[in-house]
C-alpha cells in the first residue's frame, strides 16, 4: 500500500490494520483509526468536491464537524445512499464506497465550473432577482434549473432499510463536550456521586488537546494524551457516570431538555451493520447542563483563500499528529496568532519543509515565534497573503506588506511556491448550543469574540466555549466552575505546562492591491458567499444581519458557517462602522449538526407510525374479504365485495339488503362514555341542546351537542341506565375530544356537579341489525327479551342474555329500518356477531360497511356531523330547531344562537338536491351557484355535503348546505363541472319514509 | 419543552400535557341577559400577553386534571401552578 503522504511512524492509527476503500469509483488505502479525510490526504487528494454556485474545485478544508468543503455521499447497496456527509467525520471501513457531490460529468472536470466565469452575473440575490416573473415559468423552467444546480447530494430512491432507535434518559449533570475542560468538569463531578452523562461527538476524547505538541504542553509532567488516557480510565470506573462517544448534541431546548444523535454502526464495516441499531436519538432532560463545547478556528479572508490545499492550521496539525499524515511538503502558513507556530513547529519536527510564515502582527514575544526563529523558518511580519494561484491545488501564494494601520498593501508584491497554506484567524468560542438554549452572549472588543454572559437554565460553559484559552486556564476554570455549579469541594493541584502566548490581531477583511470587486474572498465556503456579496447587500439597502444572512446565504448551508460566520458579521459591522456587540448575531438554529430523517423518526415506521384501533370482529371483516376506511385511527368494514364487485355495486347491494331483508354493522368504533352520579341528568341538560331531566330509565333519546359558539359539534344516543346512570355515545371519531371537552367543564366550569364519567368504547362490542327482519333474527339471538312494540318500542333499551353472555340492547336506529344494537363486553364481540349471522341466514342477512351505512342515512336526510356539518353549522341552520330547547334556561352553546350573526336568514343552510337525470351523481364537494356565468368567477351559494344513487329509490340523491336554503325548495340552481353544467331541483333533506312507519315495520 | 409541575403527579414532560387557554375565565351565570357584546367579549376575546401569563393545562396523558399555570410567555418560565378554584401566589 502506497501512502505518499503518510509518515512513517506517528499518530493514533492502527498501522496493523490496513482498510481499503473507493473514492470516485478509485480503490485506495487506508488504516483502521483514519477519517475518510486523513485518508485522501494520506493519498494526497485534496480535491473531493465542487461548490455550490461557481462549481469552484474545494479541498478538504478543518477536521471536524465545521467542515464546509468535503462534503461527500456514501454509495451503498441498490438504491440506498446517505448524501452530505463530512469526509473529516466519516470513520472509514472496508468496502466504503464514496462519490464527490455537486460535480458533474466528474470532480476534476465540471461542467458547472462554467459559471465560476460568469460569477460576476451571478451576484447575491441572483435568484431572487431572476426567479421572479412570470409566475407561469416556476413550474417547469425556474424549479427545475434551480434545483439541478443546486446540486447538494442525491437523495435515496429506496425504502431505508435501517433500524434507527429512540431512547429517553434523565441524569443529574450532563457534560457536553470531553475536551480538557469536559474532561475536567466530569472528573471533577465524578467524585460527587450524581448521576452525571459525559458525550462527544467524536470517536476518540480530547478534544483540540489530543493533537497538541507534547513538547509544550504538560499536565502533570504527562504528555497530553496520557493525561487525557488516564482521565478517561478513571472515570470509566465510576458507576455513576455514563459515557457516550459519537454522540453529537443537535438541540438544546428550555428546562434542560436536550435531543442528541448516537451514531452506532456508521463506522463499521457492511458485515458488521447487520442487524444492528444504526443511529439512536437520545431526548435528554438533565438538571444541571456544563457546556465544554470547544472553540472553532477562524480562517482569514483573502483573495481566492479557497483552494483546495488551504486548510486550517489545527487541522494540518491534527491529520500529523494524530494519522501521521503530512498535508503537504511545501508549506506556508498565513496566521494572525501564535497558535499556528505551534503547527508549523510539529511538522518542522516531523521533518516537513515550512517554507514560510506569514504574520499580520509587526512581530511575537510568544514562545513559539521564538523557537520558529530558532529553527530557522522565514517569517515575513506584517504582511497579508494578496492572491493564490492553482486551479485544482493552489501552487502559489501572493504577499504584500500591509499599511500601518492595516487598512492597504504597500510595497511589492512577492510570490511563494507552496502546496499547502495553513490559515490561522483565531478561535471562535462555539456558543451554538448556548444561544439555542435562549442564553445572551456578550461581543469582547479586545478578543474580537461572542461569549456566554447570561444564561437563562441551569446551566454553565467552561473552557473555549466559554471564551477561556490556554490550557491551564482551562483547567483550572473546569475545576472551580464545577465545583461551584455542584455546590462540592473537590480541588485538585495541576501543574500546568504550555507555551507563553501573545495575542492575536484581528483583521476582518484583509486588504487587497486589487479593484474592490474584482476578488473573490469567500465568507462562507459552502454557499459561496463572498465578501462582495455582503458589500452589495449593504448597498441595495439591507441593514440587519438577519436580512444580509438570507440575501447572500451566508450561514445558511448545512454547516450553518460555522467556520465564516464571525467574518460576514465583521464585516458588516465594519463597512456600516456598528460595534459588532450592537449588531448582534445571527440565530442558530437546532440541529448544530444533520441528523438523518431515520433517527428523527426512529421506530415510528410503516405499520408503527401510527396507533391503529381495531374492533372486536376485525378478524371475521378480514375473512369475509372487507375492504376497510380509516377513521382516526380506527379500521372500519368500508364494504364486503363478493365475486369481484366493484365497491359501487357492493354498496347497492348492501343499502338494497338492508331495507328489503336485513343488514348487519359493525358499530363498535362509536364513543362510548358511562355517566354517573346524582347530578348526571342536570350535567346532560348543560351539555345536550335537548332537555334530559324527564328521559324514563329504560328510554334512548338522539342529541346534540354544540360548542359554546353555537356550532354542531358532536351528535349522538344516549340511554338512561337508572336514576342516575347514563351511557352516551358520541361519533367515531369525536370520542377523545367530546369525552375531554365534557371533563375540562365538569372540572373547572360546574365542579360542584357530582357526575363521574368513564370512557367505555374500547369495553363493549357493538353490533347493529336493521332492516324488516331484523326483529326475528334478535329474538333467535338474545334470551329474555320481549320484543314486541309494546313492551320494546323505539328508543329503548333492554337488558338481556345471549346464552350465559349479558347484552344491552338498543331499539336505535340510524338507517331509517327497524333497528336494533347489541352491546356486549368487547371479547365477547365476534361470537355475537357470528351468532346474528348464522340466525339471520335464512332471513337473508347482508353486512354492510360504512359506505351503505352513509347512503342509507342519506336516504332518511339525517346528518353526520363533519360532512354535514363544518364547525360553521348551527342546529337552525340544519332545520334541526326541534331538538334546541327553548325552556331549558342555558345550555353550552345558546346564547350564541341569538347572536344577530347566527339569526341571520340567509346564513347557508341544510337541503336536499336532486338532479334532473335521475342516474346523474353529482360530485360531493361541488360547489353550487343561483346563476351560471360562461367563465369563473361566480358566486358560489353553498356546496354538496353528500351524495349517492339510492338503490331504494331508484335514483341519485344529494344533501347540500345553500344560502337561505330553506326558502329555495322547488327552485333551481346549478352545479358547474369541469366539462358541463348540471341543474339541481332544491328539496326536501328526507328522502325516504318521510313519515317514518319504517321504524315500526 | 417544558418541564411542567402537575399539582397531582408531579414533574413530568411537556408531552404528556395539553394546553388550554386563559385561565380564570368565569363562564355567566345568566348568559341570556348579556347583549351581544358582552357575550362576545367573553366568547371570542382573549388577551395575549408577553410576560406573565395565567393559563389553563390539563394533564392528558396522566391524571387527567385540568390546572392552572402562570408562565412568562417571553421566557416560558413556570412561576406558578395551581389547583382550579385556587388563586396564584403573588
Ligand atoms: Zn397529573
Amino acid at each position: 500500500m502506497s501512502n505518499k503522504y503518510r509518515l512513517s511512524s506517528g499518530g493514533e492509527i492502527n498501522r496493523s490494520e490496513i482498510v481499503s476503500f473507493k473514492f470516485n469509483g478509485k480503490t485506495l488505502y487506508g488504516y483502521k483509526g483514519d477519517t475518510l479525510a486523513s485518508a485522501l490526504l494520506a493519498n494526497g487528494i485534496h480535491l473531493v468536491g465542487r461548490s455550490f454556485k461557481y462549481h469552484r474545485p474545494r479541498g478538504i478544508f478543518s477536521s471536524g464537524v465545521e467542515e464546509p468543503n468535503a462534503l461527500v455521499q456514501i454509495i451503498k447497496d441498490q438504491g440506498k445512499t446517505d448524501p452530505n456527509l463530512r469526509a473529516t467525520q466519516i470513520e472509514i471501513y472496508e468496502d466504503l464506497n464514496v462519490i464527490s457531490q455537486n460535480c458533474w460529468p466528474s470532480v476534476n472536470f465540471d461542467i458547472g465550473a462554467i459559471n465560476n466565469f460568469f460569477s460576476r452575473i451571478i451576484p447575491a440575490g441572483f435568484y431572487y432577482k431572476t426567479f421572479m416573473w412570470p409566475a407561469s415559468l416556476w413550474k417547469n423552467v425556474y424549479e427545475y434549473f434551480i434545483r439541478k444546480a443546486a446540486g447538494l447530494g442525491k437523495s435515496p430512491t429506496k425504502k431505508d432499510p435501517d433500524i434507527y432507535d429512540h431512547s429517553y434518559y434523565h441524569c443529574e449533570v450532563l457534560i457536553v463536550g470531553a475536551g480538557p475542560a469536559g474532561l475536567m468538569a466530569a472528573k471533577t463531578a465524578a467524585k460527587s456521586g450524581k448521576k452525571i452523562l459525559l458525550v462527544d461527538e467524536r470517536s476518540s476524547f480530547g478534544g483540540n488537546l489530543n493533537f497538541s505538541n507534547k513538547d509544550y504542553n504538560k499536565i502533570n509532567d504527562q504528555t497530553p494524551f496520557d493525561w487525557i488516557k488516564k482521565t478517561y480510565q478513571d472515570l470509566e470506573k465510576n458507576k455513576n457516570i455514563k459515557i457516550l462517544n459519537r454522540t453529537s448534541v443537535a438541540a438544546y431546548h428550555n428546562y434542560n431538555y436536550l435531543i442528541m444523535l448516537q451514531n452506532l454502526t456508521d463506522h463499521l464495516p457492511d458485515k458488521d451493520k447487520k442487524g444492528k441499531i444504526r443511529q439512536r436519538l437520545w431526548k435528554i432532560r438533565a438538571r444541571k447542563v456544563i457546556l465544554a463545547t470547544g472553540a472553532i478556528e477562524r480562517p482569514m479572508i483573502f483573495d481566492c483563500n479557497d483552494r483546495p490545499g488551504i486548510m486550517l492550521s489545527s487541522a494540518v496539525r491534527k491529520y500529523v499528529n494524530t494519522y501521521g499524515v503530512k498535508c503537504g511538503e511545501n508549506i506556508t502558513i498565513f496566521t494572525n496568532n501564535d497558535d499556528a507556530y505551534e503547527t508549523a513547529i510539529t511538522l518542522h519536527d516531523k521533518g516537513v519543509k515550512i517554507k514560510a510564515i506569514i504574520d499580520i502582527r509587526d512581530n511575537s514575544d510568544g514562545t513559539l515565534p521564538k523557537k520558529c526563529i530558532d529553527l530557522g523558518i522565514k517569517i515575513h511580519w506584517k504582511s497579508t497573503v494578496v492572491y493564490t494561484e492553482g486551479y485544482k491545488k493552489i501552487n502559489k501564494i501572493h504577499v504584500m506588506k500591509l499599511s500601518k494601520d492595516n487598512n492597504n498593501v504597500v510595497g511589492n508584491k512577492f510570490k511563494i511556491d507552496c502546496d499547502l497554506l495553513c490559515v490561522s484567524g483565531g478561535y471562535t468560542p462555539a456558543i451554538h448550543l448556548f444561544t439555542q438554549s435562549g442564553g445572551k452572549l456578550e461581543y469582547n472588543e479586545q478578543k474580537h469574540y461572542f461569549f456566554p454572559k447570561k444564561n437563562t437554565l441551569n446551566q454553565i460553559s467552561v473552557g473555549s466555549c466559554n471564551g477561556t484559552f490556554g490550557l491551564k486556564n482551562i483547567i483550572s476554570e473546569a475545576q472551580e466552575k464545577t465545583n461551584e455549579f455542584l455546590n462540592i469541594d473537590q480541588k485538585e493541584q495541576f501543574n500546568v505546562l504550555e507555551p507563553k502566548g501573545e495575542k492575536f490581531e484581528n483583521i476582518w477583511l484583509l486588504p487587497t492591491n486589487k479593484v474592490s470587486g474584482k476578488t473573490k474572498s469567500f465568507v462562507d465556503y459552502q454557499n459561496d458567499s463572498t465578501s462582495n456579496d455582503i458589500k452589495l447587500a449593504l448597498r441595495e439597502g439591507f441593514k440587519s444581519i438577519e436580512h444580509v444572512k438570507r440575501y447572500t446565504t451566508t450561514g445558511m448551508a448545512t454547516d450553518q458557517g460555522k467556520i465564516g460566520n464571525m467574518h460576514a458579521l465583521g464585516i458588516v459591522s465594519e463597512i456600516t462602522n456598528t460595534k459588532l456587540g450592537e449588531l448582534g448575531t445571527t440565530t442558530f438554529r437546532p440541529p448544530y449538526s444533520p441528523i438523518t430523517f431515520g433517527a428523527l423518526v426512529g421506530r415510528n415506521v410503516g405499520q408503527f407510525f401510527d396507533i391503529t384501533r381495531k374492533t372486536p370482529m376485525h378478524d371475521w371483516h378480514e375473512k369475509n374479504n372487507a375492504k376497510f376506511e380509516d377513521v382516526g385511527q380506527w379500521k372500519r368494514a368500508w364494504y364486503y365485495p363478493s365475486n369481484n364487485e366493484s365497491m359501487y355495486d357492493a354498496v347497492q347491494r348492501e343499502s338494497k339488503a338492508a331495507r328489503t331483508k336485513a343488514g348487519i354493522l359493525d358499530a363498535s368504533t362509536l364513543g362510548k362514555i358511562d355517566i354517573q352520579g346524582s347530578d348526571a341528568s342536570e350535567f346532560l341538560n348543560r351539555v345536550y341542546t335537548n332537555a334530559w331531566s324527564k328521559l324514563a330509565i329504560g328510554k334512548c333519546r338522539y342529541g346534540l351537542m354544540l360548542n359554546e359558539d353555537g356550532m354542531v359539534y358532536d351528535d349522538g344516543v344516549t340511554t338512561r341506565l337508572g336514576e342516575n346512570h347514563y351511557i352516551m355515545t358520541t361519533t367515531t371519531g369525536g370520542a377523545a375530544t367530546v369525552m375531554g371537552k365534557l371533563e375540562d367543564f365538569l372540572q373547572t366550569e360546574w365542579p360542584e356537579l357530582k357526575v363521574y364519567l368513564t370512557s367505555v368504547t374500547d369495553h363493549f362490542a357493538t353490533v347493529s341489525v336493521c332492516g324488516p327482519y331484523s326483529k326475528k333474527i334478535l329474538e333467535k339471538v338474545t334470551q329474555n327479551i320481549d320484543y314486541s312494540d309494546i313492551n320494546f318500542p323505539h328508543m329503548s333499551f333492554k337488558d338481556g342474555l345471549i346464552d350465559k353472555i349479558k347484552c344491552r340492547v338498543m331499539r336505535i336506529s340510524f338507517t331509517g329500518e327497524l333497528s336494533y344494537e347489541i352491546n356486549v363486553q368487547a371479547n365477547y364481540g365476534q361470537s355475537v356477531w357470528e351468532k346474528c349471522m348464522k340466525a339471520g341466514k335464512d332471513f337473508g342477512i347482508t353486512p354492510y360497511g360504512t359506505e351503505a351505512m352513509h347512503l342509507l342515512r342519506a336516504e332518511k336526510g339525517f346528518i353526520i356531523v363533519g360532512q354535514e356539518t363544518d364547525g360553521t353549522v348551527t342546529p337552525v341552520d340544519l332545520q334541526m330547531d326541534w331538538i334546541v330547547s327553548k325552556k331549558k334556561y342555558d345550555f353550552i352553546g345558546k346564547r350564541s344562537l341569538y347572536r344577530s350573526d347566527t339569526m341571520r336568514e340567509d346564513r347557508k343552510q341544510y337541503v336536499g338536491l336532486l338532479t334532473n337525470d335521475p342516474k346523474e351523481i353529482l360530485e360531493e364537494g361541488a360547489q353550487i351557484v343561483a346563476e351560471v356565468k360562461n367563465m369563473p368567477p361566480m358566486d358560489m351559494v353553498g356546496h354538496v355535503t353528500s351524495s349517492y344513487y339510492s338503490p331504494n329509490l331508484n335514483k341519485s340523491i344529494a344533501l347540500a348546505v345553500v344560502k337561505n336554503g330553506k326558502k329555495l325548495k322547488g327552485k333551481k340552481l346549478y352545479v358547474p363541472m369541469p366539462n358541463k353544467t348540471i341543474e339541481v331541483t332544491v328539496s326536501d333533506t328526507i328522502f325516504l319514509d318521510k313519515e317514518g312507519k319504517r321504524l315500526n315495520a | 419543552m417544558f418541564l411542567i409541575k402537575c399539582p397531582f403527579c408531579g414533574e413530568r414532560d411537556h408531552s404528556e400535557f395539553s394546553y388550554g387557554g386563559e385561565a380564570h375565565l368565569v363562564r355567566p351565570k345568566q348568559p341570556t341577559e348579556l347583549s351581544d357584546d358582552q357575550w362576545a367579549e367573553y366568547l371570542f376575546m382573549r388577551k395575549n400577553i408577553k410576560g406573565l401569563q395565567y393559563e389553563r393545562w390539563n394533564h392528558l396523558h396522566g391524571c387527567r386534571r385540568w390546572f392552572n399555570m402562570a408562565r412568562d410567555t417571553s421566557n416560558d418560565k413556570i412561576h406558578s401552578v395551581y389547583k382550579i378554584g385556587e388563586k396564584p401566589s403573588k
